[in-house]
């Protein structure tokens, strides 16, 4: 529902009634089939908003190619017939009779149980932008503008230039925290995703155009995701960028030239040209964050976003109210997703009960047998002028009457319209065929349409072939219309080939066992088990050490004051009581077998070992403290890990006695014992200075320093220490400081960059930031043939959009197991790992793709190249009458077919994609 | 032979999840490339079998392209 806003929000959870104001798009979306004509017809020239108004667009569009829904729609404001009723040519010119004046706004009531919240952040005023020339000086962008500028579906087709002169730039800078961690702009957070988009759009201007000299001016880097510094450091080394930690005072003009005044971490004020400045802009509130706020009853934060608690990071302060992305806080992309699917799991929690009682179940008629002789139509399609337009689509057609076995071929304006699937179907009936072939657009999106026609006639859906003549044609090839009409021959002959030898594939789907294992007990395992178990299925919720809670047993405070015993309590109560928990301690997976919807895995418990199946896993086995060999730690009494100082710190008494304390960041982090930055360690060390500052006002404190990290919302708390007189120094990797024994005491030795000397401390105590590393986990990694980093933590499906997903279906992954993170980032992380988990669950059965693969066990010789292969964990050997032999676990195939093509006795064949149908492909394109 | 004339064939083997949704892409945005690729789309490029590639060749492939 597009177009459309929240205009109130009534009732309570589990029985809202949402008004939801729809304004009409004027081009119906079940007609349009995205061609843009009505794009090239219109004469009203638009500015284009998604490309950032750096180009021009026309009033009827579509913002971009992947936009959803795919179909395109009417800038009321712009439109000459919605304003001055005059125009109106974009209506002939659609083939498809989409466009729609007529369409009405309305006003509809949905009775919803849950409402997720998503609208996405808002823009850094230009007020703010103007600081920095933006506005007088061309040559300073955005980074969103400049995004659009690199892009190869951008204005400049990705080509990089200067908006004054199309010049290319030489010389480029990029300012961070344009309107972040600024209290003067209003903003006093880190929006935590600049640093990382600098870092990107820097990578690509190099991959371009490796000669541009670029700069980053910075406060710190803020680097913190999983494999984020290592990204940084590569783009470093590879690209030369040159960072340089200083806020930029100033931009002036100079010549065709922008002048930077700043003063360097020495303090010594220097000035460079660029050609080019790009303004790191933060992450806004939504401009309707407090209308949507009264609209939906909810509380925002000081800063318009969406006020949540720490430990539910996923709730609005309504019940049944929950959000997701960037308006709870500034956050990338993996972040959003997480929180996308975990609010997904928390409305499931509270709905479960009602699934699947307002779904309509379609039928289907009974597949009919087929001739054995092929009888193929072949319908051809003109897409309007798409094809039709270069294609002589009638030559195509005509031509496709001279292959062999083609016994009825058609033409039509559109193929995919209602109209023409009757056109199909009674063709299907009256010339009794038994293969289909379309020549129209892409499989990837109209495959699905027609293959729900052949089963709608009772034809099994793999009897179908889709020729791309258009995408791949008649589009590339706009100027060439006799080639064009030469290839799309060629390519309906190919489909044609193949087409002959297509056969029925069965419909699988495999059963799933409506439970989950959930391996770990901390906090993000017995997040997940609940979110599990109260979405309605059984859990079996397994710890390895005597009792649950991990990490969070060790934890007196977090930053923003909540209790995380009481947490731990709450959980743990919960958890242990649920009629649909199972909790182990003490207990070890020491087996697991199976496959998506069907596991069998053997724990090992104080009592002996037992067996239980499941039909999915999530994996949450968590993390702990790094241990290192340095700084004197584990030989002097003075030196302490963050943790350990917390557990002093929860004794006022003893805090009294702290009078100075040295905090070293990224000790053993970063480059040091571990690659990686562990994220939490400085919003750690910024916790307990705030929390020995109120005890024991009187204490020094030095927090030593690579970069602070403390994104988005704990920059508030890193302001208060520094305001507090906590005291940070920042020091470089290959100058960290010195800790040695003195006698009872210890002496911390470090280079002052501003003072330009060396500091000698004798502090207290000294605590280090030690940062996380994962527990052993490269058994259960074997166990279910999942990749680990690097550095052992588990590798997702997708970084971005599959955080946490694993490559081998049915296991998914959260917390620690994942990469270090912070509490409220774990419990979002174990929700969403809960939705996903449930998806297979709540179905019932895993629905199988008839593209997957199957072994001819006659020809198979149990070699188990294809198992050692399988990215999927998909196949495996099984004894047959004492022999080995492959087989497909159907579930977990994916269709990808590398054991189809390395099995050397071609005992693999491929749903949809033989081996004897491939080479009918290639022969059939050697007729031409 | 001189440049202008030689038009070879090409067969291309597409990855349904990368270069044949690329292709795709190229379409939508309009952009223009010779029309000498005839192509067959596979589910991953790891399902191309060596046989594939010395049967194009047999069957008159100037040149062949694996995209995935």
């Amino acid at each position: 529902m597009t177009n459309a806003t929240l205009e109130s929000l009534e009732g309570e959870a589990g029985k809202f009634t949402a008004k939801v104001h729809r304004l009409p798009r004027f081009i119906n979306e079940d007609l349009c089939t995205a061609c843009g004509v009505c794009t090239m017809y219109c004469p009203v020239l638009v500015s284009d908003t998604y490309n950032e108004e750096l180009a021009i667009t026309r009033a009827p569009h579509k913002d971009y190619p992947q936009a959803v829904p795919a179909s395109f729609y009417i800038d009321p404001k712009k439109c000459l017939f919605l304003n001055y009723e005059t125009c109106q040519i974009c209506i002939p010119t659609c083939q498809a009779k989409a466009i729609d004046f007529s369409q009405k706004e309305e006003r509809l009531d949905l009775s919803v149980g849950a409402v997720i919240l998503a609208p996405g952040f808002g823009r850094i005023s230009d007020k703010v932008l103007a600081r920095y020339g933006y506005g007088r000086f061309p040559d300073v962008v955005t980074s969103l503008e400049f995004e659009r500028i690199m892009c190869a579906s951008g204005p400049s087709r990705g080509e990089i230039i200067r908006p004054s002169d199309g010049k290319h730039p030489q010389k480029i800078a990029f300012l961070q925290c344009i309107g972040s961690r600024d209290i003067t702009s209003g903003n006093g957070y880190c929006s935590s995703v600049c640093c990382m988009y600098a870092v990107k759009e820097a990578t690509v201007v190099k991959e371009h155009a490796p000669d541009v000299d670029i700069s980053i001016f910075y406060m710190d880097m803020r680097t913190a995701g999983k494999g984020f510094d290592a990204s940084r450091q590569r783009a470093r080394d590879t690209h030369h960028l040159r960072f340089i930690r200083s806020r930029v005072a100033e931009v002036r003009e100079r010549g065709d030239k922008l002048r930077l005044s700043y003063a360097d971490s020495e303090g010594n004020h220097k000035e460079d040209d660029f050609d080019m400045v790009v303004l790191s802009v933060g992450l806004e509130s939504p401009e309707d964050a407090q209308s949507l706020a009264v609209t939906a009853g909810i509380k925002l934060n000081q800063y318009d976003f969406c006020d949540t608690k720490a430990f539910l990071p996923l709730d609005a302060s309504r019940p049944g109210v929950y959000v997701a992305g960037a308006f709870q806080g500034p956050k990338d992309i993996p972040e959003s997703v997480m929180q996308a699917i975990g609010s997904a799991a928390a409305a499931a929690e509270i709905l479960h009960e009602a699934r699947g009682t307002e779904v309509i179940r379609k039928e289907y008629p009974s597949e009919m047998g087929i001739a054995e002789e092929p009888r193929i139509g072949v319908f051809v399609c003109h897409c309007g002028i798409n094809i039709g337009g270069v294609v002589n689509v009638s030559e195509v057609a005509s031509y496709a009457r001279t292959l062999k076995d083609v016994v009825s071929v058609d033409d039509s304006l559109y193929s995919c319209s209602q109209d023409s699937q009757k056109v199909i179907k009674d063709a299907i009936k009256e010339h009794n065929l038994n293969r289909v072939v379309v020549a129209a657009c892409t499989p990837r999106t109209h495959e699905p349409l027609f293959q729900e026609t052949l089963r709608d006639i009772g034809l099994n859906r793999s009897l179908f072939e889709m020729v791309n003549i258009r995408d791949q044609c008649s589009w590339v090839h706009a100027h060439e219309p006799k080639e064009a009409t030469a290839k799309a021959k060629d390519l309906v002959r190919m489909a044609v080939a193949k087409a002959r030898l297509l056969y029925p594939l069965p419909e699988q789907t495999v059963p799933v066992i409506p439970k989950a294992l959930v391996i770990g007990g901390g906090i993000a395992g017995m997040t997940a088990a609940l979110s599990i178990a109260e979405q309605g299925f059984e859990c079996f919720l397994v710890e390895n050490s005597a009792q649950l809670g991990g990490n969070l047993r060790r934890l007196k405070t977090t930053l923003t004051g909540e209790d995380p015993g009481q947490l731990l309590n709450e959980v743990e109560t919960r958890a242990r009581n649920h009629p649909r928990i199972k909790v182990y301690t003490n207990t070890q997976v020491e087996n697991v077998s199976g496959y998506i919807g069907n596991f069998a895995s053997t724990l090992s418990t104080e009592t002996g070992s037992e067996v239980i199946e499941h039909g999915v896993v999530v994996v949450a086995t968590g993390g702990r403290e790094h241990r290192l060999k340095k700084y004197l730690y584990g030989q002097s009494k003075h030196v302490l890990t963050q943790l350990e100082l917390e557990e002093i710190l929860s004794s006022p008494e003893k805090a009294k006695k702290i009078n100075e304390v040295v905090m070293i960041q990224c000790a053993g982090s970063r480059g040091d014992d571990l690659s990686y930055c562990s994220k939490l360690c400085c919003g750690q060390a910024v916790k307990n200075a705030l929390r020995l500052k109120e005890l024991n006002p009187a204490a020094s404190i030095y927090v030593l320093y690579r970069d602070v990290r403390t994104y988005g919302f704990m920059e508030d708390y890193y302001r208060e220490a520094r305001e507090k007189g906590v005291v940070f120094i920042n020091y470089e990797k290959e100058n960290p400081p010195v800790v040695m024994p003195n006698d009872d005491k210890i002496t911390v030795e470090f280079m002052d960059v501003l003072l330009g000397e060396k500091v000698k401390l004798e502090p207290d105590l000294v605590t280090l930031s030690v940062g996380i590393v994962p527990n052993e986990v490269e058994e259960l990694a074997k166990l279910l043939k999942i990749p680990l980093t690097q550095e052992n933590f588990f590798l997702e499906a997708h970084v971005k959009l599959r955080p946490v997903e694993m490559a081998v279906s049915g296991v998914y992954v959260c917390g620690l197991a994942h990469s270090p993170k912070p509490i409220d980032e774990s419990i979002s992380q174990a929700r969403a790992a809960a939705g996903k988990a449930c998806v297979p669950l709540s179905k019932g059965f895993v629905a199988v793709e008839p593209i997957v693969s199957s072994v001819g066990k006659d020809k198979c010789i149990g070699c188990g190249i294809c198992e050692s292969l399988c990215p999927y964990k998909a196949i495996h050997l099984i004894k047959v009458d004492k022999k080995k032999k492959a087989e497909t676990i159907t579930a977990s195939c994916k269709g990808c077919g590398i054991c189809a093509s390395h099995c050397p006795t071609l005992a693999i064949s491929m749903g949809g994609f033989t081996n004897e149908e491939i080479m009918a492909q290639i022969r059939a394109f050697g007729e031409c | 032979m001189d440049q202008d004339s030689f038009k070879p064939k090409i067969l291309g083997f597409l990855c349904n999840w990368c270069c044949y949704a690329a292709a795709d892409s190229a379409g939508v945005g309009r952009y223009q490339y010779p029309p000498n690729l005839r192509t067959i789309r596979l589910m991953c490029t790891g399902r191309i079998d060596p046989m594939f590639i010395i049967e194009g060749f047999a069957c008159g492939a100037d040149g062949i392209f694996a995209g995935g």
